[in-house]
């Protein structure tokens, strides 16, 4: 193969750099989607982020631990994804309507 | 001696009267007003009598302590009266001729509204002359001083419905205060440089030092005093209160304006002769600024046609005639003078007052005249001051007034000059006041066309300044169209100041006050005395000829000199001057910084701002709970970002 | 050769991750976020963490993203609508991205050293040996929770969605 201009490894800081930019398309995401479905998913898209950053600093500190934490990330990521679905299931029961604004009770 | 009881008895007067005046008849509020100040008069003689005055003794001041007032640090004040011979002069001249004034206002003011009011204040005016005189440090004596000030200031305006009453009043209490200042800043820089009020204690100190060779802090606390003194003496500059004063009733013009008040200047000056004397250069300013009030006020009193006005210029130029004789070194001489000018003035004052009684509220001249037919009595006492006040030798006003030229004679020949000609013109103006009211024929209007309301708005020049009727409420009940005479309890104190004014001359003041002013030693020249006659009774002829006999005369000249005439006329237009250059940039600087820019947008700006910011940002802080999920996601974000930027950048991450 | 596969699967991730916003249909944006999971599994691998990748596999796209399609298509979400209100969030919300990115981004390139790479095979202990082990010995605790944590999940969804849509 003709040499590419590219490292022959990446540098850890590319994956930081990567976890980064995922958490911040999941702000996005959370900011701008009306949604509520989307903003959840949004929010998986963040815990995903996170998980990168553990398994990377995992792989520098030379330990399982961060797997371990990424590991529960998920659990609880799933369970939250049940109870958080139930929810929106609920609430679309009451109200009718997957609007985020709308959900305004908090208001005043 | 119970020194307390001289200001007590008035003051007891001032509350029973101010109290329950109302409910008391006017019989008892006329005894209980003069009688306070008859007791307090007879209380004088006593202490006097009992302290030696009257035979030889009374030569080391009598002081009474009576409680210490102020103690700070090293500054001792103490409530203390004293009394010395200048004491015991202004006594009797406050008391005395106090007591007078009363008995005559009980007959003038007889149909006034406001009676007990009248009289209320009046004895409060008596009570703070009398703490002034009897003080024995500063303080007391500005007590005194502020007293008389707001006593004159209510009194100018007892008649408080008329805009140009309240209007004198202001006046006449505004320019006092700004010579106050002055005298404020002469008591702290005496605090300052001499650890004491008390007049024993400053003086001896003064005594001791040397007399200053240039300018320096006793010539400061010297011209300071200058300075009070002009505001309450109605010198150059702060004279203008003076003849606008003569919106009160006549008795207050006689009273405060003539013999007691404007007095309290000179008494100032002479109390504090030692700092005078070791000040530089500051008795000839004291000097100077009193020939030239004498000149100036005479010169404007010349042309003026409101009686009261007239001898209120002629006020202002005896006080001035006082400093001269202050200023060139000869104190007991003006102290004098204070005492015969006490005489006539007051009876010309009251003289005066009878003849608008007797035409019904009327005090233009050119509306008089012939008046000798229906007022004799006035007509004859009116005589003896004019005749006083113009230096005819013998009488009162001569003997005073003769001194203090012989003593500017010996300051400066050139002020014996002015001040000879000005007599001149002195008598040569009361001599024609005197003309213009009692010869010639009536000129008033009969019936009440003259008497009711304000009197003829008499455009007569430009500023329309005749007739300020002084008792608007007018004489309605006497029904009269001709003049009459005053009332016996108006004309017997006229009678008794006549013979004061005659015989005062030969009350040796100076000898009486030789313990404190020693006597200056040598002759002096006898023309000068005669000269100084000479040119009274050349003002009498002159007005005589000028008022009875030709009466075409003045006109004549007037319409010649007319341009100087006008600007005489309207006084200088001083009054146009100060009001132009102080008192509208103080009232526009008001209006605009003080209340606009400070009040307004400054200190309503902050309070009201400060809600204003708290409701602003009350209102972009109620964003924070809006409901709304999505900005709470927002905030979230924001917080998250404050977060790693602390951590990341100030958190020690290297 | 392993910076190349990083940056393929980084591209495939980060272009799921924008479409996952962008797009306006509810299941367009699963579907993107089901391509980030994968590419994130083989970045797992790269980075010597098998389990976790097969993990993520299944239980994060497996069943988490099956479920959020159940929910989109029992709901009968449909396209999003224009904003009505709410346009702030753009003028607000792009500036704070921009911050957070920008800062992180920078944070994490000053505190690495430049001669750190991840090299695939050198990360030797993501095995499921190495996994259970710290699993059972350290982490013992908190791994009960979590089935307790689950047990109260279950409970809670079916609480919550019992009286289900008639």
């Amino acid at each position: 193969m003709p040499p590419l201009p590219i490292p022959a490894a990446a540098p850890l800081s590319w994956y930081l750099t990567l976890s980064a930019v995922l958490f911040a398309l999941g702000v996005a995401g959370f900011l701008f989607r009306r949604n509520i479905i989307t903003v959840f998913m949004s929010i998986e898209l963040m815990l995903n982020a996170v998980n990168l950053t553990f398994i990377t600093f995992s792989y520098r500190l030379k330990q399982v631990d961060g797997h371990i934490f990424s590991f529960f990330v998920m659990v609880v990521a799933a369970a939250e994804a049940a109870v958080g679905l139930a929810i929106i299931l609920t609430v679309f029961k009451n109200r009718q309507t997957l609007e985020i604004d709308e959900l305004n009770s908090l208001k005043n | 001696m119970q020194l307390w009881l001289i200001p007590l008895l008035p003051f007891v007067g001032f509350a029973l009267n101010g109290l329950l005046g109302r409910r008391l008849s006017k019989p008892v509020v006329n005894l209980i007003a003069c009688g306070s100040v008859l007791l307090s008069f007879l209380w004088v003689l006593k202490t006097l009598s009992g302290l030696g005055a009257f035979s030889g003794g009374l030569e080391e001041p009598y002081r009474e302590h009576y409680f210490t007032w102020i103690q700070s640090g090293a500054l001792n004040i103490s409530a203390d009266f004293a009394i010395d011979r200048l004491t015991s002069v202004m006594l009797l001249i406050v008391t005395g001729i106090g007591f007078l004034i009363h008995v005559y206002a009980v007959g003038y003011m007889a149909h006034e509204g406001g009676y007990y009011r009248f009289f209320a204040y009046l004895n409060l005016f008596m009570f703070f002359m009398l703490i002034l005189v009897l003080g024995a440090n500063f303080l007391l004596l500005f007590i005194g001083w502020e007293g008389v000030g707001l006593c004159s200031y209510l009194l100018i305006g007892f008649y408080f419905l008329e805009k140009f009453a309240t209007d004198a009043a202001n006046k006449a209490f505004i320019v006092n205060r700004i010579g106050d200042f002055g005298f404020s800043l002469a008591v702290f820089l005496v605090v300052i440089h001499f650890g004491s009020l008390d007049f024993a204690t400053v003086f001896d100190k003064v005594k001791a030092m040397p007399v200053e060779t240039s300018a320096g802090w006793i010539t400061a606390i010297a011209l300071l005093l200058l300075v009070g003194a002009t505001g309450k003496s109605a010198q150059i500059p702060l004279y203008v209160w003076l003849p606008d004063a003569m919106a009160g009733p006549t008795p207050v013009s006689a009273l405060i304006h003539a013999a007691t008040m404007v007095t309290a200047g000179v008494y100032m000056v002479a109390r504090s002769s030692q700092i005078f004397l070791h000040a530089y250069g500051a008795l000839t300013v004291v000097a100077l600024v009193g020939l030239a009030t004498a000149f100036f006020a005479a010169t404007i009193g010349l042309t003026q046609f409101d009686i009261k006005k007239v001898y209120a210029y002629s006020t202002v130029s005896q006080l001035g005639y006082m400093f001269l004789g202050l200023g060139t070194g000869a104190f007991s001489a003006g102290i004098f003078h204070v005492m015969t000018h006490a005489f006539f003035k007051a009876l010309l004052f009251l003289g005066a007052g009878s003849v608008i009684h007797a035409c019904g509220g009327e005090q233009d001249m050119r509306k008089m005249g012939g008046l000798r037919k229906y007022a004799p009595i006035t007509m004859w006492t009116l005589a003896c001051a004019t005749l006083a006040i113009a230096g005819v030798p013998g009488l009162s006003g001569a003997a005073s007034k003769d001194l203090i030229l012989e003593s500017a004679y010996e300051f400066a020949p050139w002020m014996y000059w002015v001040g000879v000609f000005t007599a001149g013109m002195t008598a040569f103006y009361v001599t024609r006041a005197f003309c213009m009211t009692f010869f010639g024929e009536y000129r008033g209007a009969d019936g009440h066309g003259s008497a009711e309301g304000h009197g003829p708005a008499a455009a007569h020049d430009d500023h329309g300044q005749a007739a300020h009727v002084d008792d608007p409420h007018g004489h309605g009940g006497h029904g009269h169209g001709t003049p009459h005479e005053s009332p016996s309890v108006m004309w017997i104190p006229l009678a008794i100041l006549a013979l004061l004014s005659l015989g005062g001359g030969f009350i040796n003041v100076p000898k009486f006050l030789e313990p404190i002013f020693p006597l200056h030693e040598g002759e002096s020249a006898a023309w000068l005395e005669y000269v100084a006659s000479a040119a009274g009774l050349l003002g009498i002829a002159l007005g005589y000829v000028c008022y009875v006999v030709a009466p075409a005369i003045p006109a004549s000249i007037a319409s010649t000199f007319s341009g100087p005439y006008r600007w005489i006329y309207n006084k200088y237009f001083v009054d146009e001057l100060y009001d132009s250059a102080v008192v509208q940039p103080t009232i526009d600087g008001s209006r605009s910084l003080l209340w606009r820019a400070i009040d307004a947008a400054g200190i309503d700006g902050l309070v009201n701002g400060t809600g204003e910011t708290a409701r602003g940002i009350g209102g972009i802080l109620k964003h924070l709970q809006s409901g709304l999920i999505r900005s709470y996601a927002a905030w979230v974000v924001v917080g998250s970002i404050l977060l790693i930027a602390y951590a990341g950048f100030l958190g020690g991450a290297k | 050769m392993d910076a190349l596969l990083f940056m393929i699967f980084a591209a495939v991730a980060v272009v799921c991750g924008l479409n996952l916003v962008l797009q306006t249909h509810p299941i367009s944006s699963a579907l993107s976020l089901v391509g980030v999971m994968a590419a994130l599994a083989a970045l797992y691998l790269l980075l010597g963490g098998e389990f976790i990748a097969a993990a993520q596999l299944v239980v994060y796209a497996g069943a988490i993203m099956v479920l959020f399609i159940f929910v989109i298509m029992l709901l009968n979400a449909g396209t999003e609508h224009k904003a009505l209100k709410g346009s702030w969030a753009k003028y607000a919300g792009v500036p704070l991205l921009v911050a957070l990115l920008g800062m992180v981004a920078y944070l994490v390139q000053r505190m690495s050293p430049p001669t750190e790479n991840v090299v695939f095979g050198e990360f030797r202990k993501g095995n499921p040996v190495e996994i259970g082990h710290a699993l059972f010995t350290t982490y013992l605790l908190p791994f009960e929770v979590t089935s307790v944590l689950i047990l109260i999940a279950i409970l809670g969804a079916i609480v919550l969605a019992r009286k289900e849509i008639e």
